[in-house]
């Protein structure tokens, strides 16, 4: 039987205000299932967005949901998270939320190790103000503020959050609806700061002037720089140049999770234990 | 209402009184001369179960402490001038989907970095419309150690009652000065706690933004079983973003009817020797102090000097200060500032005849000085 979205979907707000043929509509239901796959009491849930097309991910599904100013997301979730740590927070943003204008929350969140997931939509522009260069769009590609080609470097969102310290780092592209299914299961089972790129097509605004006007030029694009991560592994560094690893890219299960250390502090301050000191961790700087 | 002695600062008193009025989330980020706020309620908030995260920068400061009120706690930021510069984005959000949170500002020398680390009064216009767009803010403002308890304690009450943040404003001479107060005890403080309003009834009935047109929002924490969405964008009774003109135009009338048409509850002024003052002064935060010194000096001397001294610094007490201007020729304002509540004082009596005393260097302003300037009037 074909799986029921209703129970899920505020389906007074439909349509949408994605373009036809946006990937954020299968992301949306891959997270949708996701959820479901979990049995999680949607009052149990919070979905906290940023600013763009991405933003309006929290509007359109039926859980608590909370729509931030640009960038802010994280910082957000972090309040909602400490306050009611024994819910799901779920962070929706886009590649400018996550790496331009909210990057310092994203490399914070991430070096904290707060329980809460980061999807991240990366449609490698920004879209819903009609084409301005993001930190991940690459090099050469046309956009409405370098029309000359853009000259910046491109962002690679997992080797940041990997080097920020998030003990779940992944990445899919909605081109295959199970694995990212599968991918945001295994990102909101994590007791950690999980952090899942999401590759997503923007053929509208990025693909105008890049040479993908359609979603299957876009996607074929996308499907074109993207490997599984053991394919990647074998390549040598200059094979590995123009491509992004897809998979599960770091899953490290013995981290200390931040609200957990915070209900330390708690106890400290309670007098039930010790103060903590430099002799509680093996990592010591 | 019983009290008890205390030796503190007005910044540790700020922190006391926000644990005892039920905060029990502290998100912030190090900020000169604000600092021992965060330093106190650090070691206060996990041992009554709370949470205090010093954030990434301030920006995340705020964010944090709004998330924490929209999950249903009492919350609370505190800063100093840059800081709130960074977080005005984010209390225009709180203002526009009626989070109520206290931000507390202890004011040092501005524009910029300026003085970290000297006393000014020059952020009461910032205060007033800190973010852009139409709001009405509530700005208290504590003139003594005892009030930087009290006020932070009303300032929650406020914040819930009027669901908006409620900006406190210490100066850094307020803020560091350290001595004796008199200040409630936590249990008639708990007492007089009246939470947010709650929605209990079946969810489907349930519209957060459904309220009378000088009403508040009835927003239920999360978690509890409705769900509803949160957005800074023009949003409809049920929280969702929309642009249909009518609706749109009375939800920013709302926000300025709310509190504006209940300016007595939020209006709170001291009045000090004005019960025959010929010279009125107006003064408040720590100048208020060397007011009411120069007062009790030139009543000494014969002249007839009296103090108003507003509590609540927005909505400003416009009615009650044209009552007193209508009727007293001299009318002296003293502020650490080049005249920003002069200006509202100039606004409220309309006359343009207000004398002004300014100070922007950094230094506490002394009774000599505004004794002198009386005697020039």
């Amino acid at each position: 039987m074909a799986f029921n979205y209703d129970k899920y979907l505020r389906l007074e707000k439909m349509p949408t205000l994605w373009c036809w043929g946006c990937g954020d509509g299968v992301i949306l239901k891959a997270f949708v299932r996701a959820i479901d796959k979990m049995g999680i009491d949607q009052n149990d849930v919070c979905v906290v967005s940023g600013i763009g097309c991405s933003g309006r991910f929290s509007s359109y599904i039926d859980f608590n949901t909370v729509h931030t100013t640009h960038g802010r997301t994280v910082a957000y979730a972090t309040g909602i998270k400490l306050s009611r740590p024994d819910k799901l927070v779920v962070c929706v943003g886009g590649d400018g939320d996550a790496l331009a204008i909210g990057g310092n929350h994203t490399i914070h969140a991430c070096r904290r190790n707060i329980d809460m997931t980061f999807i991240v939509i990366n449609n490698f522009i920004y879209g819903l103000t009609n084409s301005q260069t993001s930190p991940t769009t690459p090099k050469g590609m046309w956009t409405v503020s370098q029309k000359a080609g853009n000259i910046d470097p491109t962002f690679d969102a997992c080797k940041l959050a990997i080097a920020a310290g998030a003990s779940f780092v992944g990445r899919e592209a909605m081109l295959d609806p199970k694995k990212l299914e599968k991918i945001f299961i295994k990102a909101m089972q994590h007791k950690g700061f999980s952090f899942v790129d999401t590759l997503s097509n923007c053929h509208i605004n990025l693909g105008r002037k890049n040479k993908m006007v359609s979603a299957m030029e876009n996607l074929e694009w996308i499907d074109s720089i993207t490997m599984p991560k053991k394919k990647y592994d074998a390549l040598t560094p200059e094979e590995q140049l123009n491509l992004l690893p897809t998979g599960i890219l770091k899953e490290d299960t013995e981290a200390d999770e931040y609200c957990e250390m915070y209900a330390e502090i708690q106890k400290v301050q309670q007098g039930l234990r010790k103060p903590i000191s430099q002799d509680d961790f093996a990592k010591k700087i | 209402m019983a009290t008890r002695e205390v030796i503190s600062t007005g910044n540790e008193l700020a922190a006391i009184a926000a644990v005892d009025a039920g905060c029990r989330f502290f998100g912030g980020y190090p900020l000169t001369p604000s600092s021992e706020i965060m330093h106190e309620i650090s070691d206060l908030l996990p041992k009554v179960g709370g949470v205090a995260i010093q954030m990434e920068d301030e920006i995340g400061g705020i964010c944090c402490v709004i998330g924490a009120a929209m999950a249903g706690d009492r919350a609370l930021t505190a800063t100093s001038g840059p800081g709130m510069s960074l977080k005005a984005e984010n209390l225009g959000l709180a203002q526009m989907a009626e989070v109520p949170l206290v931000c507390i500002n202890v004011m040092r020398g501005g524009p910029s970095t300026g003085l970290p680390t000297r006393v000014s009064q020059g952020d009461i216009l910032q205060s007033k419309n800190p973010s852009h767009g139409d709001y009405k803010s509530i700005t208290l403002c504590a003139g003594s150690l005892a009030e930087c308890y009290t006020e932070t304690v009303r300032a929650f009450n406020l914040a819930d009652r009027f669901m908006q943040p409620v900006i406190v404003l210490l100066d850094e001479t307020i803020g560091h000065m350290h001595g004796k107060a008199n200040i409630p005890t936590a249990e008639d403080v708990v007492a007089g706690i009246v939470p947010r309003k709650t929605f209990d009834g079946p969810a489907e009935e349930y519209f957060p933004y459904d309220c009378g047109p000088t009403e508040p929002a009835t927003l239920n924490p999360m978690f509890t079983g409705y769900r509803y969405h949160f957005t800074g964008l023009h949003h409809d009774k049920n929280g969702f973003p929309t642009e249909e003109i009518e609706t749109c135009r009375k939800l920013i009338q709302r926000l300025e009817d709310k509190v504006a048409m209940h300016e007595d509850e939020v209006e709170s002024y001291e009045e000090f020797m004005m019960d025959d003052a010929e010279i009125m002064i107006v003064a408040y935060g720590s100048v208020s102090l060397a007011a009411k010194e120069s007062i009790r000096h030139l009543r000494k001397e014969g002249i007839k000097a009296g103090l108003f001294r507003p509590i609540t610094i927005w909505p400003s007490p416009a009615k009650k200060i044209k009552e007193y201007t209508d009727k007293i020729e001299k009318v002296l304002v003293v502020e650490l500032n080049i005249g920003q509540f002069h200006s509202e004082v100039q606004r409220a009596a309309a006359r343009l005849d207000i004398d002004g005393l300014f100070k922007v260097n950094g230094r506490a302003l002394s009774p000599h000085e505004i004794v002198s300037k009386v005697k020039e009037l």
